[in-house]
């Protein structure tokens, strides 16, 4: 399933994982700017909605040895997405434009089978109706509309912030078919510079030529799926972490375990 | 008035013995209701499912009920297409089951999502590429040819005999009967597989993606071989409760031996099947993605047991039992070959679903278990409930073993 090969923009995101100092700051950031809503105290582990996970990992060493890395895990945005096929109401689409998998809340039925198909665990359910603590809604984005209980939610790469953009460059009067350059909320918050954002297709870009460095990996390549989210680390073991279990051992890696 | 609906013939217990029968199962069924009414009011966090266990107990329960309902378009199959007259003694009972089970199932289906009111949205906006939405369509189709093939059933009753337009419409329903039968085949044979099919197309969860086979992964086929060979079984053994709750013969026994031997043959090429498959799952598939079969049978939860339980406990050995003549004609035997093949079969739609979601799938994920919550099990109980009391209405008050009346030795409750 080949997609949008004749455009000219496919947005991805590159995350340094030696940069990430896990401050979460991204996640909160991405929370804010999409209305994420904040799930009751009782809310049991795995039931809480996040757009960027950030997930500790170690080397599975004991000290002096010991190291640990934070990955955040946006959706992937794969190329060949496993949950785009799956979904029966079609509430799952590419924008073949952009590249970026959308997710419609409205459209959603709740059958949770997208959530099943993601081997990256980057989807996430409504479990409860969407409340805010007492004065926080009055933060919330009108560019973002809060998802209802009952519904799959996940990244979108700002997707409120691409319409922005693209409202600006037809104010400004430039033409539709020209890229547009936005920041999503967790790059532009990221007080490391860990996230960056932009168009891979763009010759001499920023992104093309990150994803082309040595230290880049993506998480479980294998599986064919093509992430559009690259990850950088100068360490091997780190690097290990995206390869599935299988593949460490074929590296003769001494892979971490979850933290 | 209760008197006069029971069938001429036929004996049924009196009205309070089968109210008293019918009581725990109606406070089985208000715990489904209560908790399904929780479940509609506040929504889904009564579960105990999660953002890693998207699919529970409910899945499980409908695979394994759509599975075990496949007797009726089977049997449909088997007596009118394939002219096997034998299997009409528990046609009825195969329709009513069947309608139970896929009744059931869209009931737990409405409960599951987390948009009910939206569930035409699969009819609406449906995406032609996804293999639920072939299972929603065909489940939504069968249950209507389920329908059609009951209502015969009831107009035969007693009182309803005596309204002349139902008389009529009875006789020209079962004439196209044969048709009802092929359709129902039809629609069977996808749904069964496309349920198979929603899980080996997980191309991100090597645990249950699979191989293709033409344009379906070969779940889809294994699915529908195993529900076949799960459904005669099914059948065979609500006969055999049905005469032990009632102490009355209703079938020939010979008809249980034909249907044990029918799921025992079925059985044993399914098993044959399930082996080849799952070899090439650890050969060439998982080290296709970068993965290893060992790594998905390490937890407490899902050993190695698991998968030697599926192909030799609730594989081979209910096929051994069931393929020997002898033995399907001794009822100790048939109830153990049936029991372990209809439990084989709900085994695989529990580990399909449940250790699908499991099993890690990045180096850092972990084992992870899931317990259904009191509503979960709520809403089973419910649907158990909702099926026994439906069947026992009809037993009680529709012909369901034309047999019965020559069979009939007067020892009755029910």
């Amino acid at each position: 399933m080949e997609t949008h090969s004749k455009a000219t923009v496919c947005y991805a995101m590159v995350i340094d994982l030696d940069k990430c100092v896990g401050c979460g700051t991204c996640n909160v950031a991405c929370a804010i700017e999409n209305n994420v809503s904040v799930p009751p105290p009782e809310a049991l582990e795995n039931r809480g909605l996040t757009w960027m996970r950030t997930q500790r990992v170690d080397n599975g060493k004991a000290w002096p040895d010991h190291r640990t890395v934070t990955v955040p895990i946006p959706c992937q945005h794969c190329e060949h997405a496993p949950c785009i096929h799956v979904c029966p109401v079609t509430a799952v689409q590419l924008d073949e434009s952009t590249g970026i998998i959308g997710q419609i809340p409205t459209r959603c039925m709740g059958c949770r089978y997208c959530m099943a198909a993601c081997p990256y665990h980057a989807r996430y359910f409504n479990w409860f109706d969407p409340k805010w603590p007492e004065g926080l809604q009055d933060t919330l984005n009108p560019d973002v509309a809060p998802r209802m209980r009952g519904v799959a939610e996940k990244c979108n790469f700002c997707h409120g912030r691409l319409d922005r953009a693209r409202e600006l460059a037809a104010a400004e009067g430039r033409p539709a078919a020209e890229p547009v350059h936005y920041t999503p909320a967790c790059a532009e918050a990221c007080p490391h510079g860990a996230i960056t954002f932009g168009n891979r297709l763009e010759e001499g870009g920023p992104i093309a030529a990150l994803e082309k460095k040595p230290e880049a990996f993506r998480l479980l390549e294998a599986l064919g799926t093509a992430p559009k989210v690259t990850y950088l680390s100068r360490e091997p073991w780190i690097r290990r972490i995206g390869l599935s279990r299988l593949d460490r051992v074929r590296g003769h890696g001494d892979g971490p375990e979850g933290a | 008035m209760d008197r006069q609906l029971i069938q001429r013939g036929l004996d049924r217990t009196t009205l309070p013995r089968f109210l008293l029968w019918l009581l725990p199962w109606l406070l089985l069924a208000a715990w489904g209701g209560t908790s399904a009414t929780q479940l509609f009011r506040d929504g889904l966090y009564h579960t105990n499912m999660d953002n890693r266990f998207a699919f529970g107990l409910w899945i499980i329960l409908d695979l394994a009920i759509i599975a075990l309902g496949a007797g009726a378009f089977f049997l449909g199959f088997m007596t009118y297409l394939m002219r096997r007259h034998e299997f009409k003694q528990v046609l009825n009972t195969a329709v009513i089951v069947g309608f139970v089970c896929y009744s059931g199932a869209i009931v737990t289906l409405a409960i599951d999502v987390g948009q009910p009111v939206r569930a035409w949205f699969a009819f609406w906006h449906a995406n032609v590429h996804s293999m639920l939405t072939e299972v929603t369509f065909c489940i939504t189709c069968y249950l209507l040819v389920l329908l059609i093939e009951y209502i015969p059933i009831v107009l035969k009753n007693r009182r309803l005999r005596t309204v002349p337009g139902a008389t009529v419409l009875e006789f020209n329903l079962h004439k196209l009967m044969v048709v009802f039968a092929g359709v129902g085949a039809f629609l069977s044979f996808f749904h069964q597989g496309s349920l198979g099919g929603m899980f080996g197309v997980l191309n991100g969860r090597p645990f249950a993606y699979r191989e293709g086979v033409g344009i379906w992964p070969t779940t889809f086929f294994l699915f529908i071989w195993s529900a076949i060979s799960a459904g005669p079984s099914f059948i065979m053994l609500i006969t055999m409760i049905v005469q032990g709750v009632t102490r009355k013969k209703l079938v020939d026994d010979f008809v249980l031996s034909r249907l044990g031997r029918l799921s025992g043959i079925l059985l044993s090429t399914y098993i044959i099947a399930k082996v080849a498959d799952t070899v090439v799952w650890i050969m060439v598939t998982l080290p296709g993605k970068g993965f290893d079969a060992a790594e998905f049978y390490r937890s407490d939860m899902f050993g190695a047991w698991v998968l030697f339980l599926e192909l030799t406990v609730f594989g081979l050995l209910p096929a051994t039992i069931l393929l020997n003549r002898r033995r399907v004609e001794k009822m100790p035997w048939l109830i153990a070959g049936g029991f372990l093949t209809c439990f084989g079969v709900a085994f695989n739609r529990f580990v399909f679903t449940l250790q699908t979601l499991s099993v890690p799938t990045m180096s850092f994920d972990r084992f992870m278990i899931y317990w259904p919550s009191q509503q979960e099990w709520g809403v089973l109980a419910g649907v158990v409930a909702y099926g026994v009391i439906l069947y026992s209405l009809s037993f009680r008050y529709l012909n369901l073993f034309p047999r019965e009346r020559e069979l009939q030795t007067t020892t009755g409750s029910n």
